[in-house]
């Protein structure tokens, strides 16, 4: 088998390993549920307030359920990429990591696998979101292309931050600190274009939401969901996802890579 | 001998004939092994040859070095000096040749807890691509060999340290490796559990595989080496078979007792070199504890008629060798 053949083989054989302990200690529950619990809350709660501030035709929650949907699908993308970091402090504290680093096995292969698990699991979860939005009132009014296109975005996005959170996991001491690492991640729609317009913030603030990766994901996410040219907004958003995969997976193999007793 | 057992065992375990490397060279080779941790040197050049087919025991108290030493020989970490060859391949340059040939079981639990005991086992079927029908036919063999029908079907968090080590036994023999590295295999376990560990291990090595095992039970380094290494302080202080090490330490000698003051008053007199215990009525006389030098006793007895009460052989243990090799770093490592 060529080096490539075997890293595919490993990886589907660590995928599957990782897929079962999703479905033996499902988590799914909490990773969909924090967004659909916030996006209730800032619906309803706040939503009032807030889509009248937006200025549309139709203003109020029912505009507001439109605004926040994509930034919560881009949160729930982050939060999920948290428990990665998780599991990841958790196998390497296990002595199974010392028997797969023992095996002819493709080493990037345990890493991958904890990410496509993780990628899976998110899409599920994001899916569950949207079933809630739409029942809560949000329409998607573009065409399927443009959906698929938009699934497509947020897997890029989840492909991204596992790997980073993959990293996070591997540089962490202990599991605490694992799960505590990625936090900003899931801080980072805020300071963005997620749950309010970027326009409505002070000048660093502002200045700090438009430059930041988040933003012209979530501004993407919005066009291909509700109209509006996507434009070079849309390749800004998928460099960002290709250079923090790439970034993170660097840092993660390097991590993964050096001697594990010092 | 051992060589002759090697290279049958290979045949009847892989099913080809062994290949030149394993006929040529020695299945471990180690010189001039060297690893600090930051400042602290952990191993200080240490030389190690293990025959193909063999049990190999590193003994040494806790913090010797014998988990490092572990953790270099199956390419877990780096050596930070020393030409090491495992199975015939260089341990640095050719890690993976090496890790296909080698089977390893830590001291620490290598088991996926939240997995089934047959998961555990297809899983490593399936990192070492032996397809899926051979994957599961080697997993029922194992779990059955090793008395682990009970954790087929149900996750392991639950069960035994024991079970849990025999599981993590099998889970190291689903790829058939010819070289197996055993981490204090028994440590914790119950004198049951123990044996059955022995009597796997022993089953191994009829096999034709080759055993590098580390233990602080002198016991068990007795029972089961060819051949023993004392590891003290980063160093091998001595190394041979486990009567070779015995015979490193004087303190072996024969008992005579005797029924009266008279008989142990001759008995002094035919014996120069002996102890003698007046009140056990009892003689002491420096022995090897081998056959020949107590047939040599037996016939000076004869010669001088001297009629013993009861004779006992006192041979050394591993243990008196194992604290006079090691005493004086006990304190040192205490303090640490």
């Amino acid at each position: 088998m060529s080096e490539l053949a075997i890293y595919l083989t490993d990886s589907a054989t660590m995928l599957r390993r990782n897929v079962r302990h999703m479905r033996r200690y499902p988590l799914i529950m909490f990773i969909a549920g924090i967004p659909v619990v916030l996006m209730l809350l800032f619906v309803y709660v706040f939503g009032g307030t807030l889509g009248a501030g937006l200025g549309g035709v139709t203003g109020g929650r029912a505009e507001y359920v439109a605004y926040l949907t994509p930034g919560i699908l881009l949160f729930t993308v982050a939060g999920a990429a948290q428990g990665t970091a998780i599991a990841v402090a958790m196998d390497m504290k296990e002595g199974i990591i010392a028997r797969f680093r023992t095996m002819p096995v493709s080493r990037a292969s345990f890493l991958s696998g904890h990410v496509l698990a993780n990628v899976a699991q998110t899409m599920l979860a994001v899916a569950i979101v949207i079933g809630v939005a739409v029942v809560i009132g949000f329409r998607a009014t573009t065409g399927p292309v443009d959906w698929i296109a938009a699934a497509g975005l947020l897997a890029l996005a989840s492909l991204a931050l596992t790997w980073v959170s993959v990293a996070l996991g591997l540089v962490s001491k202990s599991v605490e600190t694992a799960s505590n690492l990625p936090m900003p991640l899931m801080l980072l729609p805020f300071f963005g274009s997620g749950f309010v317009p970027t326009d409505s913030m002070p000048d660093p603030l502002r200045w700090f939401a438009d430059v930041q990766p988040f933003t012209p994901i979530i501004e993407t996410l919005r066009r291909l969901l509700l109209g509006g040219e996507v434009g070079g907004g849309g390749l800004v958003a998928v460099a960002w996802c290709v250079a923090i995969t790439l970034l993170g997976y660097l840092w993660a193999k390097r991590l993964y890579d050096r001697d594990p007793a010092r | 001998m051992t060589g002759l057992r090697t290279t049958a065992g290979l045949r009847t375990m892989t099913g080809h004939p062994a290949t030149a490397a394993t006929r040529t060279t020695a299945a471990i080779r180690a010189v001039g092994l060297r690893r600090s941790y930051g400042k602290q040197l952990v191993l200080d050049g240490i030389d190690l040859e293990v025959a193909g087919g063999t049990v190999f025991a590193l003994l040494g108290p806790n913090g010797a070095g014998k988990t490092t030493t572990v953790n270099i020989l199956s390419t877990l970490i780096p050596a930070d000096a020393g030409e090491i060859q495992v199975a015939g391949h260089d341990v640095a340059r050719e890690p993976d040749a090496v890790r296909a040939a080698i089977g390893v079981t830590g001291q620490f639990s290598a088991v996926d807890s939240l997995l089934t005991g047959e998961e555990n086992l297809v899983l490593m079927a399936d990192l070492l691509h032996l397809g899926k029908h051979e994957g599961r036919r080697r997993a029922a063999e194992l779990l059955e060999r090793f008395d682990l029908a009970e954790a087929r079907q149900k996750p392991l968090a639950a069960f035994s340290g024991g079970m849990q080590r025999r599981l993590d036994l099998a889970m190291t023999l689903v790829g058939n490796p010819r070289i197996i590295f055993l981490d204090e295999p028994t440590a914790g376990l119950d004198p049951r559990s123990r044996r059955v560990m022995w009597q796997i291990v022993r089953d191994l090595v009829a096999g034709g595989v080759t055993i590098f095992l580390t233990t602080q039970y002198l016991e068990e380094a007795d029972r089961l080496a060819d051949r023993i290494a004392v590891l003290d302080g980063g160093r091998i202080v001595a190394e041979g078979t486990p009567a070779e090490l015995k015979r490193l330490v004087p303190g072996g000698h024969i008992r005579l007792e005797f029924a009266d003051p008279a008989e142990l008053e001759r008995a002094t007199r035919a014996f120069a070199d002996a102890t003698r215990d007046d009140e056990a009525l009892t003689l002491q006389v420096p022995s090897d504890g081998g056959v020949s030098s107590l047939r040599a006793l037996l016939d000076r007895l004869d010669e001088a008629s001297i009629d013993v009460g009861g004779l006992s052989v006192q041979t050394p243990d591993l243990d008196d060798v194992f604290l006079s090799l090691t005493s004086h770093h006990d304190e040192e490592a205490a303090t640490r």
